[in-house]
């Protein structure tokens, strides 16, 4: 810590920092917390799968004040105001599936705008609309486009830790397989993902939740390996894991055994010391699984976590730095999934199963130094698209987080300024924290999201950086 | 009862560390409940209940008269585990080992962990033995006075602290001075005991980087390798080392001798049907075990060489010969020990040992011998290396201790 940085955190230099606009950023709500006030449902002409979806989760929603000229009331300086609501509301639900024309589009204004200063702390904001590759004319198309707009600047305008969040939802997709989706966009566990789209999709054959599925501990007799476990996001997400029900395989290096043991036993998991660079490192996992759950025992999700950095600018990055980042990073996890695939393999993936790779922002839009990490995680990003579409028959998915800042012992070393700059620089004005990542993790990997597939989920609190 | 057997289902230790450096902070509970945590992690056993935990330590604070069943409430094993403490100088690791493997087969446990650890840097010092006597009598006193009085006969000298003696109490020789004897009865030479020394690096070198110890060993306060191990050390380097014990023209070098060791081993055990229902590794089989002592205060048997009393009956007993062993493991307290036991076991008439199958992963002298941890740690890679040569392989195990004594074993891959 820097005399800066200590300054900083002095009642005085907080008091600095306001002035300079750097106001103490809002505590966020995590967990499997649902927001406190009512939930909003707008449902457009042709929607109706959120109401659905939302029945399916036992929530109640209530309908939306919309902005209409008659509504609106006048301020004490003369000025037009829109409706309010009576107690803020903690989300609204945006339906907008059936939204073919720009027209159209007039009606998510007439919601969003009660809502923008309306919303209680860590509100929610989520748009449902219909992918572009599922709407025929032009007119359509463009409007499917015109939702990926909205939803980024709503994002941007929203205060309070609110977030907006648009959600494709593919043709042909039934509510049950939208309802992982809402239930994690509108509780706590998505904090920090924020004016992200992704696509829902019907899940593929063989792909349900299961008549033993407990949405509040979805994993439980369910077995998750993690690797890079022993420290930061990788410990995280063991601990997500098991507080969800899973039994844990935590995967690290060797020399970071100690660690590694430690977040085992405090998760009741087991422990493997593994470098996966090694070419039969599948093989030890499987093995490993077998030994502790029995050879029976299938894993139920991978998460590749392991990564690491070796920065340099591109004119000082030797082969050294370039192979090992990329070796570890992208090309272990590229040939781990096949032999964990292998159907044989005793203590391998099960027939049904997920695969969750940590791709980075940093990936998506390049960062200064970082020439072999950006595109490690980029690859990552191809290669769980290139997954995803290789396995159209067997009810596996493939899936990426792509984390922006969040607070690590990694990034604690970044200087304090730059930390700083980093922290502010998104809608939400702080930096993530590791279970942020890890609940996004443990949302690709629920049972009951099958129907998210392919899919590259930035936790980011949506950063201004590569937005 | 249908016959039930005791195997090895895994092993775990922290690094060796050289004594008074990476782990002086770290206590002998602090090192044991990292190599047990280590070990439950491996077997995902967090929380689940184990037969019983024996282990031990030579250098003890009294403050650890309960040490192991302290680690165990320490670790992340159900607090329900029952642990107690024993004790064999050396031999204490492998003693656990065989305790645990008889209660097993006895039907009283189905699984066990059994292990060691020392620690030379935080040995307990003592007061000396008139302060001792001083501080006794004042705590019996009534009033003042006798209090005072208590004190009265101390002398300054009774003032300075006792550190641990590690010399035979009938002989007054230390261990190096004892094995110095033994090593000019046997006429065993510098380049002898070099060439053993320089095997044991080079052979735990090797290990380490084959990645053998990937699931043996569990790092510890930031250490990742045994830190006595030279990998680079020479036959030329090893040469030119002064000798420490019998005299001038000694032999025995800090090269050829085990440094004070901090460190913690620990054994996983299990009968060997309740291991295969759960799927776990069966590594070898505790066959069966003798303990041996010579009689070396009389100065005509070595202190350290009982090893070749045990060997004998335990072949005996089990219709076995040396050369039936595919490997052999014996400690390496001094080079010349493990030189003096053969010699007797030859002279014996019992053969000689293989080198290419002695020691083969290395021994003390290259990771270091903190006294109690050093059976588990041979115990849990001996079975490893067996378990890769397949069912029927069969090693041997011995262990020199203090009081001239020595505790040996025969494991089994199965």
């Amino acid at each position: 810590m820097n005399v800066l940085e200590s300054l900083y955190g002095t009642p005085l230099g907080k008091k600095a920092a306001a002035r300079l606009g750097l106001a103490e950023p809002p505590v966020l709500r995590r967990g499997r917390e649902l927001p406190r006030g009512e939930i909003v449902l707008a449902t457009l002409p042709g929607g109706g799968v959120a109401a659905e979806a939302l029945a399916l989760l036992g929530l109640s929603p209530i309908d939306p004040l919309l902005d209409l000229p008659e509504r609106r009331t006048t301020d004490d300086r003369g000025r037009p105001q829109p409706p309010r609501y009576e107690r803020r509301p903690g989300a609204v639900v945006i339906d907008a599936t059936g939204v073919r024309e720009i027209a159209q589009l007039e009606g998510l204004r007439q919601v969003l705008r009660p809502a923008m200063k309306g919303l209680e702390a860590s509100g929610r904001v989520i748009l449902l609309a219909t992918d572009a590759a599922d709407v025929s004319d032009v007119e359509a198309k463009a409007v499917a486009q015109a939702f990926d707009g909205i939803n980024r600047t709503v994002s941007k305008e929203l205060r309070g830790g609110s977030t907006a969040n648009l959600v494709f939802v593919r043709a042909g997709t039934p509510a049950s397989d939208l309802c992982s989706t809402l239930s994690f966009l509108l509780e706590g566990r998505s904090a920090f993902v924020a004016g992200q789209t992704w696509r829902v999709g019907p899940a593929k054959a063989g792909d349900a939740a299961g008549a033993e599925y407990d949405p509040a501990r979805p994993f439980t007799g369910r077995i998750v390996v993690v690797t890079g476990a022993a420290r930061g996001i990788g410990a995280e997400i063991a601990r997500t894991f098991a507080r969800d029900g899973a039994a844990v395989v935590a995967v690290d290096v060797p020399a970071a055994g100690d660690a590694l043991a430690g977040v085992a036993n405090a998760v009741r998991g087991s422990a493997l010391q593994l470098d996966i660079t090694v070419p039969d490192a599948a093989e030890r996992i499987a093995a490993h699984v077998a030994t502790v759950h029995g050879p029976q025992a299938k894993i139920w999700a991978v998460i590749h976590n392991a990564g690491i950095t070796r920065d340099k600018l591109l004119a000082n990055l030797d082969e050294g730095r370039w192979a090992s980042v990329l070796e570890v990073n992208l090309a272990a996890e590229m040939r781990m999934n096949p032999t964990l695939l292998d159907p044989d393999l005793p203590g391998g993936l099960g027939e049904q199963a997920r695969i969750v790779g940590i791709a980075s922002t940093s990936g998506w839009a390049g960062n200064k130094g970082q020439t072999n990490y950006a595109a490690s995680k980029a690859g990552v990003m191809g290669l769980t698209w290139a997954e995803s579409a290789e396995l159209p028959d067997r009810p596996v998915t493939a899936n990426a987080v792509a984390p922006g800042f969040i607070e690590t012992e990694m990034t604690a070393a970044i200087p304090f300024v730059q930390r700083e700059v980093f922290r502010r620089t998104n809608a939400l004005g702080q930096g993530g924290r590791p279970v942020d990542v890890a609940e996004t993790i443990a949302y690709l990997a629920d049972p009951a999201s099958g129907g998210v597939d392919g899919q590259v989920v930035r936790v980011c609190g949506h950063n201004l950086i590569g937005a | 009862m249908p016959e039930r057997s005791a195997v090895v289902v895994g092993g775990n230790r922290i690094p060796f560390a050289k004594a008074g450096t990476k782990y002086a902070a770290a206590s002998s509970g602090d090192m044991l409940t990292a190599a047990l945590d280590g070990l439950v992690a491996r077997f995902g056993l967090a929380g689940q209940q184990v037969g019983e935990v024996a282990a031990g330590a030579v250098l003890k604070h009294t403050r650890d008269f309960n040490l192991t069943r302290e680690a165990v409430l320490g670790s992340a094993l159900d607090p329900h585990t029952p642990a107690c403490d024993l004790q064999q100088a050396c031999g204490t690791g492998l003693e656990t080992v065989i305790y645990v493997a008889n209660k097993i087969r006895l039907g009283q446990a189905d699984t066990g962990i059994a292990g060691g650890v020392d620690s030379a840097s935080d040995a307990p010092i003592v007061v000396s033995e008139g302060l001792r006597r001083a501080l006794l009598r004042a705590s019996r006193s009534k009033t003042l006075l006798e209090r005072l009085k208590s004190f009265a006969s101390l002398h300054p000298t009774d003032l300075a602290p006792v550190p641990p003696g590690v010399v035979e109490p009938r002989t007054g020789l230390s261990m190096g001075e004892s094995q110095a004897l033994t090593t000019a009865e046997y006429g065993l030479t510098r380049e002898a005991a070099d060439e053993l020394a320089l095997a044991s690096h080079r052979n735990l070198a090797r290990a380490w980087d084959a990645g053998f110890f990937d699931d043996l060993v569990t790092p510890y306060l930031g250490v990742t390798r045994d830190t006595l191990l030279r990998p680079d050390t020479s036959a030329e380097a090893l040469a030119k080392l002064k000798p420490v014990f019998g005299g001038e023209n000694g032999t025995m070098t800090a090269g050829n001798s085990t440094a004070l060791t901090d460190g913690a081993a620990v054994v996983l055990l299990a009968e060997e049907e309740w291991a295969r229902e759960r799927h776990w590794p069966v590594l070898a089989r505790v066959v069966d075990a003798q303990v041996a002592a010579t009689d070396y205060v009389t100065g005509n048997e070595g202190l350290l060489i009982a090893g070749a009393r045990a060997i004998p009956v335990l072949l005996e007993r089990n219709g076995l010969t040396l050369a039936d062993f595919d490997l052999v493991e014996i400690h390496e307290a001094f080079a010349s020990t493990v030189l003096a036991t053969l010699a007797q076991l030859e002279a014996d008439g019992h053969g000689t040992v293989d080198r290419a199958r002695l020691n083969v992963n290395g021994s003390s002298l290259a990771a270091g011998h903190p006294f109690a941890a050093t059976g588990g740690r041979i115990v849990a890679t001996l079975a490893k290396l067996l378990a890769e040569r397949g069912p029927g392989s069969r090693g041997l195990i011995s262990i020199c201790a203090a009081g001239g004594q020595a505790v040996t074993a025969i494991l089994e891959a199965v």
